[in-house]
């Protein structure tokens, strides 16, 4: 176990284009465990967190899972980044706190304050923020939670992982796995083998949950993965609205960032969950970033449950994400709206997977790809439809925008139906910002660059309107910022 | 190496009797060795784990199963080319090409002009060396095509096309492809090479026929290219039996302001696969491809259709129908691709899928991989059954439910049957559809 004091503030960011203004580090001594991974990190891992022996149990045999593998990642989708040397990774990477921890915000590390008030997520409370709760992630690691207070009143738990591993373990014990199982691919079972924290929340049975919640996720230091691993279980007739947001300092090395999410909604229940994706995307040259490989898949377990995935996707060098439904109760109702935008040297292949298996379930999906630059694009989904699904309707509709001739949009959908009352329907272009709607806009005195924000964002809206409002400001500001340089 | 040929010991067999009779080296020969070596290498696409391109086609009942080389097994192949009438569309004023279980059936060949040569490769080989040479095998690529390559491996023999500017519109050939099922357990490696030198016209239709009760494998490769400003009207007829297997490649290469129009009818192969690839590699080609499907029983039809425009101001149309019944599974892989440069392209890719069963599968993936930005770009995809309210409708006109579906899954193939502009065809086709056609037997109204 070594000890790290990252001082790179200045070092690594120099030569690096400094316009992704999330790109500072925060010089905070590190816990960090040696590079590499094998049994005994995980163990270690494990040991860190005082984890029951269970969790112990089911880290290794994920880990045993992934070796099997032999480091053969999956590579049908469309991107291309050199081999990940898995061994040449911390697999642990946690803020050094006192002994015990802190008990209150009081005693958190006031350098992780800073750092998470220039993020602009204020984890001090008296400067309540509009009402949402936020678990800080930095490196793997729940920092803080505010209004848990608030929420304990109405039954809501909503803490890190490592807590809700010792203190609800019974409910951990019975939903971890169950929608998102060790075995599921690569990523997953890399994940459930080293996931060191996340979010946890569990909505009790009638309860509408009061605020939003919110993680907020920052990968800190060099040369770490973060495996973060969140669980959000709304029982019977309860509803949730979950933003999750991330970002990460410019480094030149890559970062491998592998999340997990599960969701699942009992009878009734409808859960919201938003992304507002900025990890560092590399610089102009493509030097750099963070490769985001992560499994989100929500099931839809109970009678009329509903789930609803949002995502605006700006940032990581690679992005390879697909957030599922899996349609099992009767009525239930899967939604995926995206907004994925690349620019520079990016690349993602990103979609959604809609599985229907229950009766008269519904799914849409709204994916809007925008790609700039160098960058690469895919939208890949999967809408199937089991023969037990009588009834069963999707709709889908992916647009894609290209700015400038060096870029690639593609659509690759999948569609499987096995049930002939079953309707699905699939829509799909690709096109160039229109130059009669750029020549009405300039016509009537604004400017190339504006006209294009004006355009983007129109052809975005659909999908920032399921945001809730603050996101949606700042969703729509990210993408201008990641856009700028590339029009006009 | 030796893994994969004593995977495959009935292919090695006949291989080395292929040509072992003739005594000169022909440049069929020189391609048969590299592609054997090939197809060594890699075998028949069997992988299931990362394997995109067959992603929902199992090809191990094929690959699993010994099928005899059929022109290596003497018979009489003196079938009654009359009675080839009743399984092949056809008319006096088109000129036909017949094979008979991969062997050339010179007494077919009724109709001679100047402006279209249709003849054997063997005969273009003597005649047109130049043009075999710089063409054959230059776009059906084997290197990862594992029945390309044994394709390859087995040519023999095969149809030459020939047509130049002074042809006419209304020239129509017609290649026949019979498995005559005197052969039990054959394979025949059907090839087929066409060209349209520049401004030429032509129809031509590739008939796959097969009368064989037991299995049969028919893995054929066309290439077809398309010289500027020529025009190609094409059909492809695939009429396979219950336990046949089919495994159709075609490629096409179209240059500067070339039209290439085809239209696929597959219809009753056990596994059947039709591999598409049309390459648009001048400026202002023009390309439409349609194709219906219609699978019964346990029947499996792949559709593996992909456009590639690699030049500016290309148009394309891609557009299948499949009728699914009884447990049987279609596929519809489409794909266009819109290179770097190829600006200005206007391309439209619908799959449109009407299950009839409760069993029935479609898989469908119509994908779009673009590299240019001034470009539109557009598919669809639908699947579903027939419309209750239509079918209401005609039901309170006094129609009964079995011929109001029928009526309504006619309309339904109408659209890709209407486009077949040759008579006879489309007689013949109507025909065939009408025979196999299902009515639907589903119980509308159980859906709430």
């Amino acid at each position: 176990m070594s000890t790290q004091k990252i001082i790179s503030r200045n070092t690594s960011s120099d030569d690096l284009a400094s316009d992704y203004k999330w790109g500072f580090t925060i010089d905070i001594e590190e816990d960090a465990a040696p590079k590499g991974l094998n049994e005994d990190i995980v163990r270690l891992i494990s040991a860190k967190k005082e984890e029951p022996e269970w969790l112990l149990e089911w880290r290794l045999k994920a880990f045993r899972h992934w070796m099997r593998q032999n480091f053969e990642e999956p590579s049908w989708a469309h991107l291309s980044h050199p081999v990940i040397d898995f061994q040449d990774i911390h697999y642990y990477a946690a803020p050094k706190t006192k002994e015990d921890g802190p008990k209150s915000l009081d005693e958190v590390d006031p350098e992780l304050i800073e750092a998470f008030n220039k993020l602009g997520i204020p984890l001090d409370e008296q400067k309540k923020m509009t009402g949402v709760a936020v678990d800080a992630v930095l490196d793997s690691v729940s920092v803080a939670t505010t209004y848990q207070d608030m929420l304990e009143k109405s039954g809501i738990i909503f803490c890190s992982m490592s807590e809700a591993v010792k203190n609800h373990p019974e409910l951990v014990r019975k939903y971890l796995g169950s929608v998102v199982p060790y075995t599921d691919n690569f990523y997953a079972s890399l994940n459930s083998a080293v996931f060191s924290d996340g979010s946890f929340a569990y909505i009790p049975k009638g309860v509408r949950c009061p605020i939003e919640l919110m993680t907020y996720f920052r990968i800190n230091a060099e040369e770490s993965g973060q495996f973060e691993r969140t669980l959000i279980v709304a029982e019977e007739a309860s509803y949730v609205s979950y933003l999750e947001g991330c970002t990460a300092p410019m480094r030149k090395s890559t970062q491998l960032h592998a999340a997990v999410v599960e969701l699942i909604a009992l009878d009734d229940a409808e859960i919201k969950y938003s992304t507002l994706q900025n990890w560092f995307p590399g610089d102009k040259e493509g030097v750099g970033g963070v490769y985001n490989f992560v499994t989100k898949r929500g099931k839809a377990a109970g009678r009329n449950s509903k789930i609803s995935w949002t995502q605006v996707e700006t940032g990581s060098a690679i992005t390879w994400k697909y957030p599922s439904v899996v349609l099992q109760g009767d009525n239930s109702v899967g939604e995926f709206y995206s907004v994925a935008l690349v620019n520079n040297y990016q690349q993602a292949d990103t979609g959604t997977k809609m599985i229907h298996i229950g009766k008269n379930t519904k799914s849409t999906i709204v994916a809007k790809g925008i790609s700039a630059g160098k960058a690469e694009n895919t939208y890949r989904g999967l809408v199937k439809i089991n023969a037990s699904a009588n009834g069963a309707k999707n709709f889908t509709q992916c647009d894609s925008l290209l700015i400038g001739d060096q870029c690639g949009a593609h659509t690759v959908p999948y569609i499987e139906v096995k049930n002939p009352t079953a309707q699905m329907e699939h829509e799909a272009t690709t096109s160039k910002v229109s130059d009669d709607q750029l020549f009405y806009c300039q016509q009537r005195g604004i400017g190339v660059e504006d006209a294009h924000y004006m355009i983007i964002n129109g052809f975005c809206r659909g999908i920032f309107q399921e945001l809730p409002f603050e996101f949606a400001m700042e969703a729509s500001q990210l993408l201008k910022v990641s856009l700028e340089g590339t029009v006009g | 190496m030796a893994e994969i040929s004593s995977k495959y010991p009935q292919y090695t067999h006949d291989y080395h009797l292929v040509g072992s009779d003739k005594t000169e080296t022909t440049l069929l020969e020189e391609m048969r060795q590299p592609a054997w070596t090939v197809f060594n290498n890699i075998g028949l696409p069997t992988a299931r784990r990362g394997n995109e391109k067959w992603k929902y086609t199992d090809v191990r009942p094929i690959a699993n199963k010994t099928f005899v080389y059929a022109p290596n097994v003497s018979i009489d192949r003196g079938l009654e080319l009359k009675s080839l009438e009743n399984f092949t569309p056809n008319s006096d004023d088109w000129i036909n090409l017949v094979f008979i279980d991969g062997v050339y059936q010179p007494r077919a060949n009724k109709k001679i002009l100047d402006s279209v040569e249709v003849s054997t490769l063997h005969e273009a080989l003597e005649n047109h060396e130049e043009l075999v040479k710089k063409y054959l095998g230059r776009e059906a690529d084997y290197s990862e095509d594992g029945f390309t390559a044994l394709n390859t491996a087995f040519i023999e023999d095969g149809a030459f096309v020939l047509a130049s500017e002074s042809s006419e519109e209304n020239t129509v050939v017609n290649l026949v492809f019979l498995t005559s099922g005197q052969v039990s357990d054959c394979v025949t490696y059907p090839r087929v090479l066409l060209i349209a030198q520049p401004g030429s016209h032509l129809s031509v239709i590739e008939n796959y026929v097969s009368l064989c009760e037991s299995s049969s494998l028919t893995n054929s490769v066309t290439e077809i290219y398309v010289e500027e400003n020529a025009t190609i009207k094409h059909y492809r007829i695939c009429l396979e039996k219950a336990h046949g297997f089919h495994v159709g490649v075609s490629r096409v290469c179209q240059e500067a302001d070339s039209t290439f129009i085809s239209a696929s009818f597959a219809l009753g192969a056990a596994i059947g696969r039709n591999d598409f690839h049309v390459l648009l590699d001048g400026e202002g080609a023009n390309c439409e491809l349609s194709g219906l499907y219609l699978t019964l029983n346990d029947q499996h039809q792949d559709n593996f259709i992909s456009i590639d425009h690699a030049k500016p101001n290309g148009t394309s149309r891609l557009f299948y129908k499949g009728i699914l019944d009884g447990s049987s599974k279609a596929v519809f892989g489409g794909n266009v691709i819109v290179r770097k440069n190829a600006q200005k392209t206007d391309a439209q890719q619908t799959d449109k899928n009407l299950l009839l069963s409760d069993s029935a599968e479609i898989d469908s993936k119509p994908s779009l991989l673009i590299y240019a930005d001034d470009v539109v770009c557009g598919h669809g995809a639908t699947a579903g059954h027939i419309d209750e309210d239509t079918l209401f409708y005609m039901r309170s006109r006094g129609l009964d439910a079995e011929t109001a579906s029928r009526i309504l899954i006619h309309a339904f193939a109408a659209e890709i049957l209407d486009k077949v502009d040759l008579l006879p065809l489309g007689e013949f086709l109507n025909n065939i559809y009408d025979e196999y056609i299902p009515s639907a037997t589903l119980s509308f109204g159980s859906v709430q």
